[in-house]
């Protein structure tokens, strides 16, 4: 599964203006809304749900990278934004270290399989070192887009 | 005196090796002084890397090798294979 699969694009972030855990969270999922992916009116639910995963422990794998997931009802197909931090958050992750890369995952209920799949991908892009720096590095959306298009085409792993 | 042992296991978890499965495989290998991995078709993992374990996008159902190598290699495959074959995401109780 590709990032052009399920990352919305106009829902990618380049600069969170948060300091926070929860407002990371929320801007992603502001994002997503404003994107036409969700309605308004299930921003809460969607950030609460997303929160309480963290609660079972947090999706801060270590390496400044964060994957932020739930399920929802009303989507058919996974979701993804993708947002970046600079001054990275404290997202309680296994190590310790800031998050400054952020893969938000909305999951059918009854579709493990795709989350199983884009999860496979991050990972394995994630792992190429200097994929990581430049996503780190981006200045912009573009940026990133492009970034994510030249893993696609299978630049870095 | 350092062993290898290898076993084959199926994964049980419903969702397959997510996060969370991924998550408890790498604590419960913390135990163990073995270095242990885990195989999947021409992929390996090494179990203390949650993105590692996450690369092999294993499945339900999906066949794995379990490889221990270490003075406890027979301990951390016993350990580990019991992980392997539950099902995480399971409901809980009543």
């Amino acid at each position: 599964m590709k990032f052009a699969d399920f990352v919305c694009r106009p829902a990618i972030r380049a600069q969170l203006l948060t300091d926070h855990k929860e407002g990371a969270i929320r801007e992603m999922v502001k994002a997503l809304v404003e994107a036409g992916e969700f309605a308004r009116d299930e921003e809460e639910s969607i950030v609460k749900a997303v929160m309480k995963r963290e609660e079972l422990g947090s999706t801060g794998i270590g390496r400044g990278i964060a994957v932020p997931h739930t399920k929802h009802p009303r989507v058919s197909r996974l979701v993804g934004a993708v947002a970046v931090s600079n001054d990275g958050i404290d997202f309680n992750s296994l190590d310790g270290e800031k998050v400054q890369l952020f893969f938000l995952l909305v999951s059918p209920l009854d579709l493990p399989g795709d989350h199983l799949r884009a999860l496979e991908n991050i990972s394995r892009q994630l792992r190429n070192d200097t994929f990581c720096r430049f996503l780190k590095n981006a200045k912009s959306a573009a940026d990133i887009q492009q970034l994510l298009d030249d893993a696609d085409r299978g630049q870095f792993a | 005196m350092s062993e290898v042992r290898t076993r084959t296991i199926i994964v049980a978890n419903r969702q397959g090796l997510h996060l969370r499965p991924a998550y408890a495989l790498a604590e419960l290998a913390k135990r163990f002084r073995s270095r242990i991995r885990l195989v999947k078709e021409d992929r390996e993992a090494n179990v203390s890397s949650l993105l590692d374990v996450m690369t092999l996008g294993a499945a339900c159902g999906a066949r794995l090798s379990l490889v221990a190598e270490g003075d406890d290699a027979e301990l951390a495959i016993e350990a580990l294979a019991a992980l392997l074959e539950k099902d995480f995401d399971a409901p809980e109780g009543p």
